[in-house]
């Protein structure tokens, strides 16, 4: 079978054999690919020497560098917590209100408050904290239950409705339709009338009647809202839950009663102040002494650093 | 007369048996999966009650294979399903690009990105990859054996079985049936089903081996023989399960936690090791040297770097388990396995780039050489960047991130794609008998098409990734994280955009291919400027039968 035969364009020799008209040349092996393989080799040898590589009876061999995966992770968060000491034990003593004027503690709280932010809240809140349905956009100046920074800091302590938390912020509106408080038609009524609190529809007396009746109990009298309850301002153009007919209705019907977790349970004191300080500062944020005198304009919401 | 009667007594007793489990079944699924095995029994009955030659029945002449020609109808069948799941493949892909890039497109339940994307991955690896393996492998393993399938109707069988295997998987990720285990989705009884499908490939392949007329066997055939059986025993293991009830789809698998992990992983990486990379390297020593008309670089190369490359490769799957639970001296050697299996790698891309020497200028005039040549490039950039991902440090950084997609993408749709394709169009004329096929230039644009396409797709990936593993690393100046997920994911929607283009150059490649198939089935040549090719010489492509002394 040796058909052993030079071929012309190579000068090589060929082994001999042929299939289909396929023939095969003795070219040596290219010497760079020898070497380039055994240095491969040499390395994974060296590798396996230095590191843990191999399996014995009740574990693996340690590797003369005595590096380990979990010792890599612990030593790159003790590192980046070593960075951050400073500031986490400058926040912890220094009391909520100080913080704004201390320029440099002031930094870390935003950077820490914007990081936690991120892996924490913005599952909910969104990236850019303007909120979606159901869950409030943090960057404009309407607050169900306070925005000043201890409002905040307690919001984030003990949640909003949170079961088994006697802290938790807590209110319940009343299901007025499906409970039969109120009938279909008064329903509908007092829609008309929440709607022409803000302009959305003409004015419904018989609904205003409804509304003082069962809503201004919370809402107020002129609908403005009562942040001890959580209830919301009727009269401004910003609406949780959307501000359609449909959804109004809804809202009477059913009621909402939206919640949140009270994160004191998770996260460490400075971390739910540094939060508190960069949900303070996205926009809306009140003063300590501010007085709650809400305009009577319709402001719209901010719609600022929306990132989708 | 008997066996024809007890052939459909058989397919009739399946579609009982099948439409009773449909009935009974305990979940959905698990029913339109029965009836849909019922509808491929009846078609099986339908086909050999009908297409049974009766007259030849009545007369008693048993038809005899003729064993001066090569059994060529299931490569037939085989190249124009490689060609119909491609084309499925790729539009499943360019869907779920443009669903990444604009979540709107998730079509809830039955079209959302968690249905379609194992219908793309399996579509492209398993069906269009696997056709073009099994097709190829019956010609080349004849070809080069000069002797005709062992047992036709087994590979009769493993070509119609492997379609309902396909098939049934498919439908089975649209309906939300599926083991979780990447590239290896479909649940216990089609596992079950391909297992029977893959011993009867084998049975076909080997018993083909042992009957050739050559002393030795060719170097294409060990990888297709390397790739046949390993293929057999990764699947065996990765998908031992106990399945909850015999007439319901869900099942569990025999494995938990990090072993697991490590199972699923071992099959995973050995998949891309075995399927993409030694099969296709079987293909590769069959049609390079044929369409280059020149002989393989090194015998010496070849028998080294297949050896060192089924040693090395089994080993290399904890690489995919990178900082994970995994204990690190498994990583290890996941790691350094892959590290040594780089120079194996570049044996088959040397060996195919070189098989060129003294026809290097048939790339400028022969788009088929010019594709053997683009995949082969593509093989070595693929297996130097699997060696460099596995890497911890850089694993650090790629894992997780669009850069594995990418690496993935370049070697799949540039080493296994083009060689599929050029082996496509070398087999179209030959298969079917035409003189030339329809239009070399129009080879020609689905090169370049696809080549655009790819470097589109990768060169997208790359920043896609890279951005990704930064952004998601990035501590700012107090010693904080900087970015959330959603951050990263709305900086990645111009790459992502950037993908799906490529993705459409490549599908659009593809139509180019069906048509130019189709139209050389047809027997059109389109008049053109003539381009050149390999030549072909019909009397010598048929086996070596034993001619009587005269």
């Amino acid at each position: 079978m040796a058909n052993k035969r030079v071929d012309e364009p190579t000068g090589t020799e060929t082994v001999g054999h042929e299939w289909d008209g396929i023939e095969e040349l003795d070219t040596p092996m290219p010497r760079w690919w020898v070497w380039t393989f055994y240095a491969t080799i040499v390395f994974s040898i060296g590798y396996c020497i230095a590191y843990p590589a191999w399996p014995m009876i009740s574990k693996g061999t340690e590797g003369v560098l005595g590096w380990t995966s979990r010792g890599a992770l612990a030593d790159e968060l003790e590192a980046q917590e070593a960075r951050r000491a400073e500031a986490v034990s400058g926040l912890a003593d220094m009391p909520l209100e100080q913080v704004q004027g201390n320029e440099q503690l002031m930094s870390a709280a935003l950077a820490g408050g914007r990081a936690a932010f991120k892996v924490n809240c913005v599952q909910c809140h969104g990236s850019g904290a303007a909120g979606s349905k159901g869950y409030p956009n943090l960057n404009d100046d309407e607050w169900l239950w306070g925005g000043d920074l201890s409002a905040i800091q307690t919001t984030l302590i003990d949640g909003i409705r949170q079961p088994g938390n006697d802290d938790t912020r807590f209110s319940i509106m009343p299901s007025f339709g499906r409970d039969g408080i109120l009938t279909g038609e008064q329903v509908s009524q007092v829609v008309d009338h929440v709607m022409s609190l803000s302009g959305l529809g003409p004015a419904n007396p018989a609904g205003a009647q409804v509304f003082e009746n069962n809503c201004a109990i919370c809402h107020g009298p002129d609908g403005k809202g009562m942040r001890e309850f959580g209830a919301p301002d009727l009269t401004d153009a910003i609406w949780l839950y959307g501000s359609s007919r449909d959804e109004i209705t809804y809202t009477v019907h059913n009621a909402r009663n939206g919640v949140m977790p009270a994160w004191g349970e998770r996260l460490d004191p400075v971390t739910i102040k540094m939060l508190a300080i960069y949900v303070h500062s996205l926009g809306g944020g009140e003063d300590f002494t501010q007085e709650v005198a809400p305009e009577a304009d319709n402001a719209p919401a901010n719609e600022d650093d929306e990132r989708t | 007369m008997e066996q024809l009667v007890s052939r459909a007594g058989l397919w009739f007793v399946i579609v009982i048996v099948a439409v009773m489990a449909a009935a009974m079944a305990h979940d959905g699924g698990f029913a339109v999966h029965m009836m849909i095995v019922a509808l491929a029994a009846l078609i099986g009955l339908w086909v050999s009650v009908s297409g049974a030659d009766y007259a030849a029945i009545a007369k008693g002449i048993l038809r005899t294979p003729d064993e001066g020609k090569y059994d060529d109808d299931p490569i037939r069948w085989g190249v124009l399903a490689t060609v119909f799941w491609g084309i499925a493949g790729f539009l499943a892909g360019v869907f779920i690009a443009l669903q990444l890039a604009f979540p709107l497109l998730n079509l809830e339940p039955y079209l959302n990105f968690g249905r379609l994307r194992p219908l793309h991955t399996s579509a492209v690896i398993f069906a269009f990859g696997g056709n073009a393996l099994i097709a190829t492998s019956f010609y080349v393993v004849q070809r080069t054996c000069r002797a005709r399938l062992a047992f036709p109707g087994l590979a009769r069988f493993v070509f119609w079985g492997y379609q309902l295997f396909i098939v049934l998987a498919a439908t089975g990720y649209l309906l939300g049936i599926t083991q979780s285990r990447e590239y290896a989705e479909p649940e216990w009884y089609v596992d079950l089903w391909l297992t029977i499908v893959w011993l009867a490939y084998l049975a076909v392949f080997v018993g083909t081996i042992v009957k050739r007329k050559e002393p030795h066997i060719y170097v294409a055939n060990w990888f297709y023989l390397s790739f046949i059986l390993t293929i057999a025993m990764l699947h065996v293991v990765n998908n031992l399960a106990l399945p909850v009830s015999l007439l319901g789809s869900k099942s569990y698998s025999a494995f938990a936690g990090v072993q697991d992990a490590l199972t699923q992983w071992w099959y995973g990486h050995n998949a891309v090791g075995f399927f993409l990379t030694a099969g296709f390297l079987a293909m590769m020593y069959y049609f390079v040297p044929k369409q280059a008309e020149r002989p393989i670089y090194s015998y010496r190369l070849s028998i080294i770097h297949f050896w060192s490359l089924i040693f090395l490769y089994i080993w290399a799957g904890p690489h995919h388990l990178h900082y994970t639970a995994l204990p690190d001296w498994a990583q290890t050697l996941g790691m350094v396995f892959s590290v040594m299996l780089w120079m194996p790698s570049w044996g088959g891309m040397i060996n195919g780039l070189m098989t060129l020497n003294g026809a290097w200028d048939k790339v400028r005039t022969d788009p088929i050489i010019r594709m053997f040549v683009l995949s082969l490039a593509f093989y070595g950039m693929s297996t130097f960047e699997g060696p460099l991902m596995s890497i911890k440090s850089v694993n650090s950084l790629s894992h997780y991130t669009d850069w594995t997609i990418g690496h993935v993408h370049s070697g799949a749709l540039g080493w296994n794609g083009m060689i599929t394709f050029a082996s496509i169009y070398f087999l179209v004329p030959r298969l079917w008998k035409r003189e030339r096929l329809y239009s070399l230039r129009m080879v020609n644009w689905h090169f370049w098409l696809a080549t655009l396409g790819i470097v589109f797709y990768a060169a997208s990936m790359w920043v896609a990734g890279i951005t990704q593993g930064l952004m998601w690393r990035e501590y700012g100046a107090d010693g904080y994280l900087v970015n959330s997920f959603a951050d990263t994911v709305a900086a990645l929607h111009p790459m992502l955009l950037l993908r799906a283009f490529g993705g459409i150059l490549y599908l659009l490649g593809a139509v180019l291919l069906v048509i130019n198939v189709w139209r050389t089935i047809l027997g059109h040549q389109r008049e053109e400027a003539p381009m050149t090719t390999a030549s072909y010489d019909e009397e010598a492509d048929r086996p070596a039968v034993a001619v009587p002394a005269e």
